[in-house]
């Protein structure tokens, strides 16, 4: 083999250097850590009904798609309200029902072949197959059907026997549901608990003994315990740990930027200013909102940054700094305009423009990059419960897109304006937002992709 | 997913994190009254480490917390639980190991020490018999002394975790450990390792226990019999840790080496941490191989930083490099570089795939950004002489400090314990972080550390350490590494200054 020495050139968007030809990054388009899957996994999630596998599937989902692991949740009882157009009642769930029992059993097919297509041909890397699976029958089949495709297979198992907790669940997610949408509350509760008992019956939990060789984690009562075996793989291993930080406890999440900045004013980007008058006057109005807001236990948290440290000492609290929510280094391009960086730069802004979510500034950081070093602070707001972010523009749009769910290129411009409080409260399988404007004027920053 | 319990902890101990003066007086509601003597504003930026705090009349406050890893507000007992030779003093050195690198003060109490220092001599098993009354109550003893040192350490020492490693295997001695945890205001997590697999048991014998003092004047036959009878004395009295039983602690059972973890009631960040480093480490043999990119344009200038590419020597080296991993006959060598040029030119030598990380980069010198030493004297000469006041914490402005390096290359860690046999092509501050991992090297020495170029370091784990290999690869190169200097007052002299700068173009 020659080992001559090869022109590495640097790639414009993502300044990733690669040879001229033959790229040894996966996927060809290299990022700022590497990407760990290399065959696709499979997530089957297992429980009786009401025990949060569809939270847990889409929260999951959304984390791992954040974090740049193509991500799709499948869920049989979606397929089974296209086949089946009406839901009449439980009986359909009864194990004796032999007609239903096709249609179930095809539906799961359906659905592992979605599966397979994502794979294949939209080049997925993690599944979620979200169904009960409360049979060893059933979970054999989802094995067969990975491991002929040469598919990893981690089980996610949640197990509960709390009726508050369940029923809390039924309250929150299943009465919303399109099968109970035209029943009162307690023909649907009824209904639904009589449907949990169909799948009692037949329900064997992974076993310890006989499954010793699958990979799966068991969460008992909301994470209070948690059984893990047979962990294969890095990513693995990241939604053993996701999935051991969060929890459902009721709480909220306050985004704002720092107030008004002297460089905001001047229309710069970047650098390390301090607060305009205004912004320090917004900086009194959060105080006197969040007082309002009268939240238990309130965490705060800010950059390194001098704009954020000013906006929080106002709110007379305590507050922590953290490294990872300072603003995006734009490297060379610092403190100048976007006139400036036009004159001076113009290829870089154009690129920019192209495809703002990769790329990266000269010397600087891209949204992508920015994304990896907040995964800590995601982490963190998932373990915490009340907690104010005092962030910056792209580091909220960053927090935003994984509260929200918005894909890599919605990312770069979402709207962050300053003087601006979000609170977010999840909800359901979701999240409220709520946005305050506290009545500050304030320069606009938001600059949308042209045309 | 977890119940929150309604009480987090704050057991008479002040918490880490420092309160505008306002605050600390009580209400909210105070601070709008009375603003005369603070203006909440006014920020000085320490000259060290480039944070901003609040001033206080002309005074910088004492620093605001700042995230640089796991907060918890009490000290953390981590405990130990399992037979003899189930890896408890091996996970109790790593994870002190680990945290203390991250930057949680932390020290492992190892009872067993305690017993040897008190009985000087260590006769056979018999010691260890549960009808030895008097073994029994000289181990009592030697368990209670550990305990009062993790007090101190604790309470008095500024430790933040102390890991308790001994056998606890039954229930009494363990709530003993938790009422003494109550009275201290400490919380606890117990760590049991349970593993029944002769042949795992065997290697843990011969790997650490021949070693031992306990054993030096006892051939391996003697010492393995001595010792096998040693683990029976323990195990009829032995109490697993239940799922039942035991609900309400906080604890990790690992059974048979990282197959399979039961986890219960993970109370904070730290104990959350420590479950996801537990469940990543493993103990199959491996070698992790360090070395920074070849020479490079800017290393023979005598500039620091920036993103050059090899000179001719570094070229050279990338062949040997080659050369050299070729007669390794690696197993599956995974190969790393960061994304500057040249550690991925060194790379392209091998001919082999490898992942570029970005959290691998240099560390950033920030406004020194490719300048040699002289001209930082003469630029920044207060940030020279702070740098070399104390160069683990110090940062550059607008760029980075040693410890934001150990933050940015945690990940990195953690998947080298994950990984096998790796080869991290990186930089010198990088490398410096990386070897204080594993060869346990404190915070003050770590920028320091020597890491030349053109020398590639193998690191092979070995019973509680790493063996060392350091293997020059005979291609020459400029020196990069500058000693600490005498004189680190900022009113030096320049000489004084950049007499230990090296030789350069």
């Amino acid at each position: 083999m020659s080992t001559e020495h090869k022109n590495l050139t640097q790639t414009p968007l993502l300044k990733i250097l690669v040879l001229w030809m033959g790229c040894n990054l996966n996927h060809g388009k290299g990022s700022s850590v590497p990407q760990f899957c290399n065959s696709p996994t499979v997530i089957v999630m297992v429980g009786l009904p009401a025990r949060g596998k569809t939270y847990i599937s889409k929260k999951l989902t959304r984390y791992l798609n954040w974090i740049g692991v193509p991500t799709k949740v499948f869920n049989v009882g979606q397929y089974r309200r296209e086949a089946v157009k009406t839901y009449k009642n439980f009986e359909f769930f009864k194990p004796d029902n032999e007609e239903a029992m096709r249609i179930r059993k095809a539906c799961a097919s359906a659905a592992l072949k979605d599966v397979a297509a994502y794979f294949t041909k939209e080049y997925g890397q993690v599944a979620v197959f979200d169904a009960t699976n409360t049979t060893r029958e059933r979970r054999a089949v989802i094995n067969s059907f990975a491991k002929e495709r040469g598919y990893k297979v981690f089980f996610v198992e949640s197990i509960c026997d709390d009726p508050e907790i369940i029923t809390e669940n039924i309250k929150q997610v299943k009465f919303g549901s399109p099968d109970y949408i035209d029943r009162d509350i307690e023909e649907a509760m009824t209904d639904f608990v009589q449907r949990i008992e169909c799948y009692k019956a037949s329900y064997t939990s992974i076993d310890d003994e006989k499954d010793r060789k699958l990979s799966y984690i068991k969460i008992f009562d909301v994470g209070s315990r948690y059984l893990v075996n047979q962990v294969q793989d890095h990513i693995q291993s990241r939604i053993v740990y996701y999935l051991m930080n969060i929890h459902v406890t009721p709480r909220s999440i306050y985004l704002s930027r720092h107030g008004e900045s002297e460089l905001n004013l001047l229309g710069r980007i970047g650098g390390d200013s301090g607060l305009s008058p205004r912004g320090l006057k917004y900086a009194d109005a959060l105080a006197v909102f969040i007082r309002g807001q009268q939240i238990k236990d309130l965490k705060v948290w800010t950059s390194h940054m001098k704009r954020t440290i000013q906006t929080a000492e106002a709110l007379g609290v305590q507050y922590e700094q953290w490294k990872a929510l300072n603003e995006i280094d734009a490297g060379v391009c610092e403190e100048l305009t976007y006139e400036e960086i036009q004159e001076n730069f113009p290829e870089e802004f154009a690129m920019r423009d192209q495809e703002k979510y990769r790329y990266r500034y000269p010397k600087g950081e891209s949204y992508e990059d920015l994304v990896h070093r907040l995964e800590p602070v995601i982490m963190e707001l998932e373990r915490q419960e009340n907690v104010l972010v005092i962030c910056h523009q792209a580091i909220m749009r960053c927090l935003i897109a994984y509260f929200l769910d918005k894909p890599a290129d919605e990312l770069p411009y979402l709207r962050c304006p300053l003087h601006t409080v979000l609170k977010l409260t999840p909800v359901a399988y979701g999240c409220k937002v709520e946005s305050f404007f506290l009545n500050i004027e304030a320069v606009n920053t938001h600059r949308e992709k042209p045309t | 997913m977890k119940h929150r319990s309604p009480l987090e902890q704050h057991h008479g101990k002040q918490p880490r994190v420092s309160v505008p003066a306002e605050a600390a007086a009580g209400s909210l509601q105070s601070d709008m009254e009375d603003k005369s003597t603070f203006s909440p504003r006014e920020l000085t930026q320490n000259p060290l480490k480039k944070i901003w705090m609040p001033n206080k009349n002309g005074l910088p406050e004492k620093h605001i917390s700042h995230r640089m890893v796991c907060m918890t507000n009490c000290p953390t007992l981590i405990v130990t639980v399992g037979l003899p030779a189930r890896g408890k003093t091996y996970i109790s050195k790593k994870l002190t190991r680990y945290l203390n690198w991250i930057g949680v003060l932390t020290r492992e109490f190892n009872v067993g020490q305690y017993r040897r220092e008190f009985l000087k001599i260590y006769k056979s098993f018999e010691f260890f018999r549960p009808d030895n009354e008097e073994g029994l109550k000289i181990r009592r003893q030697c368990a209670s002394a550990a305990l009062n040192d993790v007090r101190q350490y604790l309470t008095e020492e500024g430790g933040q975790v102390a890991v308790f490693d001994a056998t606890n295997t039954t229930r009494e001695r363990r709530d003993t450990i938790l009422e003494f945890a109550e009275q201290n205001g400490f919380k606890v997590f117990f760590v049991e390792s349970v593993c029944e697999d002769p042949e795992v048991i065997q290697e843990n014998i011969v790997q650490v226990k021949l070693g031992s003092p306990d054993y030096t004047n006892c051939n391996t036959e003697e010492a393995v019999e001595d010792f096998m009878k040693r683990i029976k004395c323990y195990e009829n009295s032995y109490e697993t840790l239940d799922e039942v039983l035991d609900r309400d602690l906080s604890f990790i059972k690992i059974m048979d080496v990282g197959q399979r973890y039961l986890v219960n009631k993970v109370m904070d960040h730290i104990q959350s941490r420590i479950v996801y480093y537990l469940m990543n480490i493993h103990i199959t043999p491996r070698s992790i191989y360090l070395c920074r990119h070849g020479e490079s344009e800017l290393n023979v200038k005598g500039r620091i930083g920036g993103d050059s590419g090899l000179t001719p020597g570094g070229k050279e080296f990338a062949k040997k490099l080659n050369q050299f991993i070729q007669t390794q006959n690696i197993r599956e060598l995974k190969v790393w570089t960061s994304q500057m040029k040249r550690t991925i030119q060194t790379a392209e030598a091998l001919n082999v795939p490898y992942e570029q990380w970005k959290v691998l980069n240099e560390i950033d010198a920030g406004v020194c950004e490719e300048m040699r030493y002289e001209e930082i004297q003469e630029n920044y000469r207060l940030e020279f002489a702070l740098r070399d006041q104390d160069k683990y914490r110090y940062r550059y402005p607008k760029g980075e400090s040693y410890e934001d390096l150990v933050q940015r290359l945690e990940p990195v860690i953690m998947e080298l314990e994950r990984q096998e046999n790796v080869l991290v092509i990186c930089h010198q501050a990088v490398m410096r972080c990386l070897l204080a991992y594993f060869l346990d090297k404190a915070a003050e020495e770590l920028p320091y550390l020597k890491c030349p170029l053109h020398t590639v370091l193998k690191l092979t784990p070995m019973a509680y350490g790493c063996k060392v290999e350091s293997i020059s690869l005979n291609v020459e190169a400029v020196n990069t590494h500058r000693e600490k200097p005498e004189n680190v007052e900022v009113t030096r002299m320049s000489e004084e200054a950049l007499i230990t700068v090296p030789a350069h173009q």
